[in-house]
């Protein structure tokens, strides 16, 4: 079965099939080579990027809860330099699209990131993390507000106008779809929906949070539901390709937002649950449509009946 | 090494340690089938999810690799939460997704070597004993809260001394750091290798010791993790600025994929 996909567009990226690696949940992609063939994937998007190295959070900075996860990593990571440096040569990007995540706290320094990785060939697209606060302007998250989710946008457009440009939305909104209209308005290629959950765990003997940050991103499975409806409301809301995420499982799990209207998909969390999950979900795919009696995935797309 | 590989494993059984005063026993040996990969170094873990923890458990659990042999592999596990209660629930034929060799081994070296455990802290040391060629090179200082026989000690019996004090009165912990640093001076005195696993303030007694009497030592670390692989970037620790990669001194390094087994003087236990 051809599990093909294009994020259409004036930029579009295509996809050998609808699989993509989750921000934060594949590292760089090389910690899963021994599992699996990267190459079989439909895409990666690597561990968020920010301008200098992050040390991230201090520890515990994982904890387990019923159907998922909390994290509050504070995105540790080497640096872009680093990455472009030393990681992006060892990843196989002539033969797999590698998406590369940016996270910044000033409009500024998003674009100046956008500018070093549209410099890069085996760079395919930028997803741009808009769940961090602006600092300087009071720590309010650029994703919970149209505008500075749009400056953000049109900082990145700007800054590397060849690269097919994602922007990965906050679920921790009132209104899902206004941001994802002022971003595609922007001018970003696509959306990725949804970010963790905001969350917390406590341990009642210790009386402590689970967590050195207190508040952390709830992933896994206990947030597929919130997953798709925030999906189904951004593909209602606009025209640009939607890719969803949130607790995919399963073959049938990644089915039933294409359903709601996803393009592709992206899997997180279910990477821990055992690390040759993508590779294995390629696999089932196909199988999943046939026992729908579908023979391609377009016959699904967006098919919802309500 | 081997390259890591995940494999769904058959649970051969379950055998408990110490049942003896009527109580449920929380000690057990999983004895899995052999999986494909068969190089592997002591000190070295797997992560082990068994099918039966569904959906509501998402991650596997990190076990030292106990000991393998042409027939099986043995996860040596006691209960302390909610997944390693489940994994006391298994039976034979259960399937239990099993991905390793994980992570770096202890040195091995043809000089006398002091393994000190501390409580499931032996489970690597099993293996760490059977693996090597030169046992009569071995002692083991043991200390251990619960009843000797709720560890797997028999196995090694045979191959090296093992000298065990169990943590039962006030007191008894001042006689075990007492004889811990005792013995660490005669390893060092020889030129020989201190390999520690156990709790982390054991740990940190080990390593104090380790830097004050210059004895090389390396210590093994536990933390929980999501992935085993090093792509979550929740079991970081700390490293100083002796670690051998300049990129990452003084910087948190997944227990992991640098881990579990440290040097002593490259990471901060604080």
């Amino acid at each position: 079965m051809d599990l093909s996909v294009t994020l259409a567009g004036e930029r579009p990226l295509h996809l050998k099939n609808p699989v993509i690696t989750a921000s934060g949940t594949f590292g760089y992609g090389v910690e899963f080579a021994p599992y699996g063939d990267l190459t079989s994937l439909g895409a990666i998007v690597v561990k968020g990027l920010s301008l200098k190295p992050r040390s991230g959070n201090p520890t515990p900075r994982i904890a387990e809860t019923t159907s998922g996860m909390l994290n509050a990593v504070g995105l540790q990571n080497d640096g872009v330099e680093n990455f472009v440096r030393h990681t992006l040569p060892r990843l196989p990007w002539q033969e797999l699209p590698v998406i590369a995540n940016i996270y910044a706290t000033e409009p500024q320094d998003f674009a100046e990131l956008g500018a070093i990785l549209a410099a890069e060939e085996g760079i395919a697209a930028l997803e741009v993390n808009i769940s961090c606060p602006n600092v300087k302007q009071g720590g309010i998250l650029f994703g919970q507000d149209p505008r500075l989710a749009a400056a953000v946008t049109k900082a990145v457009r700007k800054a590397a106008p060849n690269k097919h440009l994602m922007v990965k939305l906050s679920p921790n909104v009132t209104d899902i779809a206004a941001i994802a209209r002022a971003v595609a308005d922007a001018g970003a290629d696509s959306l990725a929906c949804i970010n963790t959950l905001s969350g917390m765990a406590v341990d009642v003997r210790s009386r402590r949070p689970r967590l050195a940050n207190v508040i952390g991103g709830l992933s896994g499975p206990a947030i597929k539901p919130v997953a798709l409806r925030c999906v189904w409301q951004v593909c209602n809301a606009v025209s640009i390709p939607v890719v969803g995420l949130g607790g995919i499982a399963s073959a049938e799990d990644a089915l039933e937002f294409i359903l709601v209207g996803a393009s592709a998909v992206q899997v997180g969390t279910a990477n821990f649950f055992r690390p040759d999950f993508a590779f294995d979900l390629v696999r089932e795919l196909p199988k999943a449509c046939e026992k729908l009696g579908v023979h391609s995935l377009e016959e699904l797309r967006g098919s919802l009946r309500v | 090494m081997s390259q890591p590989a995940s494999s769904l494993l058959t649970v051969l059984d379950l055998v408990p340690f110490g049942q003896s005063n009527g109580l449920d026993t929380q000690f057990f040996a999983l004895r899995l089938e052999r999986p494909s990969w068969t190089a592997w170094k002591p000190g070295q873990f797997m992560m082990v999810r068994p099918t039966s923890f569904g959906l509501d458990l998402p991650w596997g659990r990190p076990f030292g690799i106990c000991h393998m042999t042409a027939q099986h592999l043995i996860c040596f596990f006691q209960v302390v939460g909610r997944g390693t209660q489940r994994m006391a629930a298994l039976k034979s034929g259960d399937k239990v997704q099993v991905w390793g060799p994980l992570g770096n081994g202890f040195a091995m070296e043809d000089k006398p070597t002091l393994l000190l455990a501390g409580g499931m802290g032996i489970v690597p040391f099993i293996g760490y004993v059977h693996e090597h060629h030169q046992p009569w090179n071995l002692t083991m200082l043991f200390g251990h809260r619960q009843p000797l026989n709720c560890y797997p000690v028999d196995s090694i019996n045979e191959r090296i001394t093992v000298d065990s004090l169990r943590e039962s009165a006030v007191g008894d912990l001042d006689n075990l750091i007492f004889s811990l640093r005792e013995r660490m001076a005669d390893v060092g005195e020889q030129n020989g290798l201190v390999l520690a696993c156990g709790p982390l303030p054991f740990l940190k007694t080990v390593q104090q010791f380790a830097l004050e009497l210059k004895v090389r030592t390396q210590l093994s670390l536990e933390n929980k993790m999501a992935c085993g692989v090093g792509a979550c970037l929740g079991c970081v620790c700390q490293s100083t600025e002796n670690y051998p990669v300049a990129a990452k001194r003084n910087w948190p390094v997944q227990v992991c994929t640098h881990g579990p087994v440290f040097w002593a003087d490259q990471i901060s236990l604080d």
